[in-house]
């Protein structure tokens, strides 16, 4: 089945879970690093960059906070209307070395009250969505030494 | 100090779920506010609308339909577009060309019509557009950033779901007594602990409904207000401003927040800065104040707005709730209008709604919400994307 990334360009080395990580820039001039990736523009004011190289994020981090969505989502969330509602989690973490948060829903099986602020968790590659041609691939994150 | 503009006129069409267009609502408000100042449509010089726009999409250019729906009379025109903040730009936008002298008399209108349910973006394939992409990729509907920012202040401050409750319960009572509010009924901490959970840890009740409803205000330059023989509510201050880099409070529709490994983080963070830039321009502080308006989207985030426009210190929000101080009554009521909790959202209305509420608490018209003697009051609102907005407004 073809695998295609939710959205190109923000995560690389799908399918490795041992080298897969987020992808964000790094501006050559002041080293600010971002994501989602700018490309063209730095965004620090005080640096008028515009030469951005593509950088891996920390595979690792803290929990900032987290919650999970009990409803259905609108539209684009992909979701088959038909199916009972399966309720996902949506962790924001804090990545260490790049001191910024970063969302993602959590690895299926992790709920809300297995998380804690200040947790350590692990990104992991995860799947939004398939049908019967193609599975839309994301990231998702997971309690370090947790379930898998 | 920028000088003083005057509010002549402040109006509404009530909140609920009507069904009808927006316009409608629109001009019910206008019309309300233009008698409320005791002036024709006809005197007005400019009209500025605060857009009806969901989700970053091209909506309705709310000046022009205003102006149309009263009636064209050839009034300059100006519609302005901030999420929820747009009414509070509406002002500003209005201050100004009443400030430079480009219009005596202005009309600011924001109306809204909202679907049911969640917000959710228009149809269509919009990769390159962020609040596309969060739902998209996340799933990720307002109240899970609601709930995200619930989660770390009970994890960070030991604030409690039954603190939140304590909020809607406060609200519920003071909305119980306001004409225009869509829920009108007091509410127990008992029947928020027993809604449904939305998004962890916040249940139904925590979070705002989404509504129809319309706001309008008349504002003059202080010199009209002298020739038109009234002593009005004046507005002193008109903060819009923006967040600082690196923003590491993280924010909708955002998947992460800047970097503060290279440069350190501001000493204020953005929503503190926007009530901060309004204290300034108007010469105040939070002890000045006599209540105050904050967009509480949540339970929990009215806490953290107590906290934000300096009310308490960073962390004793729920403090000062438990101690009743922000309830009507209290030393600081804030959301005497019963606030989102008891209006729902319509957004571009929303901003002037609570201008519209510091006009009748200031001039002591509030019935039975009524602060007493109110002399100054603070309205603070953040809009989608980066768009800070506060009004402090004084009799």
């Amino acid at each position: 089945m073809k695998r295609i990334p939710v959205v190109p360009g923000w995560f690389g080395a799908d399918g490795d879970p041992d080298r897969f990580r987020l992808l964000g820039t790094r501006c050559r001039s002041c080293g600010a690093v971002f994501f989602p990736r700018a490309d063209a523009f730095c965004r620090n004011p005080a640096c008028d960059g515009t030469e951005l190289d593509e950088t891996p994020l920390s595979r690792t981090g803290t929990v900032w906070s987290y919650t999970d969505s009990r409803y259905r989502p609108p539209a684009p969330y992909p979701s088959d209307p038909d199916l009972p509602w399966e309720p996902f989690t949506v962790v924001a973490v804090e990545l260490d070395e790049e001191r910024m948060v970063v969302l993602g829903q959590a690895a299926p099986g992790v709920t809300a009250a297995g998380l804690a602020v200040g947790m350590a968790v692990e990104l992991v590659p995860g799947v939004l969505h398939q049908d019967a041609e193609q599975v839309w691939t994301t990231w998702h994150w997971r309690p370090l030494g947790g379930p898998a | 100090m920028t000088e003083d503009i005057a509010v002549l006129g402040a109006g509404m069409h009530p909140w609920g779920k009507w069904g009808r267009d927006f316009a409608e609502y629109g001009t019910v408000a206008a019309r309300a506010a233009l008698a409320d100042a005791q002036l024709d449509w006809c005197d007005v010089r400019l009209v500025v609308g605060a857009d009806t726009v969901r989700c970053g999409y091209p909506g309705h250019v709310a000046g022009a339909t205003f102006a149309r729906a009263l009636g064209w009379q050839g009034a300059r025109v100006s519609s302005v577009y901030a999420a929820c903040a747009s009414g509070a730009q509406a002002i500003n936008t209005a201050r100004a060309q009443i400030l430079a002298g480009m219009a005596d008399v202005a009309l600011v209108v924001g109306a809204d019509a909202a679907p049911k349910g969640f917000f959710a973006p228009a149809g269509g394939d919009r990769p390159d557009d962020p609040d596309w992409l969060r739902f998209r990729v996340l799933g990720a509907t307002n109240p899970v950033y609601f709930g995200l920012f619930a989660r770390r202040r009970m994890a960070q401050l030991g604030d409690t779901p039954e603190d939140f409750a304590l909020v809607k319960v406060k609200n519920a009572a003071a909305g119980a007594a306001n004409p225009n509010a869509r829920y009108r009924k007091a509410v127990t901490a008992g029947e928020v602990a027993a809604s449904p959970v939305v998004a962890d840890p916040l249940r139904l009740l925590d979070i705002c409904a989404t509504s129809d409803g319309a706001a309008a205000l008349v504002l003059s330059s202080m010199a009209f207000a002298r020739r038109h023989g009234v002593a009005p509510v004046r507005i002193r201050a008109v903060s819009t401003v923006t967040p600082r880099y690196p923003r590491t409070a993280l924010d909708l529709p955002d998947f992460a927040t800047d970097s503060a490994a290279l440069v350190p983080p501001p000493e204020v963070g953005f929503r503190a800065s926007i009530a901060a830039a309004a204290y300034e321009e108007a010469g105040t502080g939070p002890a000045d104040l006599d209540l105050a308006e904050v967009y509480d989207l949540s339970t929990a985030l009215e806490l953290e707005w107590y906290e934000d426009v300096g009310l308490c210190p960073v962390g004793e929000g729920a403090k000062l709730l438990r101690e009743g101080a922000t309830a009507l009554g209290g030393r600081i009521p804030v959301n005497p209008s019963g606030g989102l909790a008891s209006f729902g959202e319509a957004v571009p209305a929303q901003a002037l709604a609570q201008v519209c509420e510091l006009t009748w608490q200031l001039r002591g018209q509030a019935g039975e919400r009524q602060v007493r003697a109110a002399r100054c009051g603070l309205a603070a609102n953040q809009g989608l994307f980066g768009h800070g907005s506060a009004v402090i407004a004084v009799r």
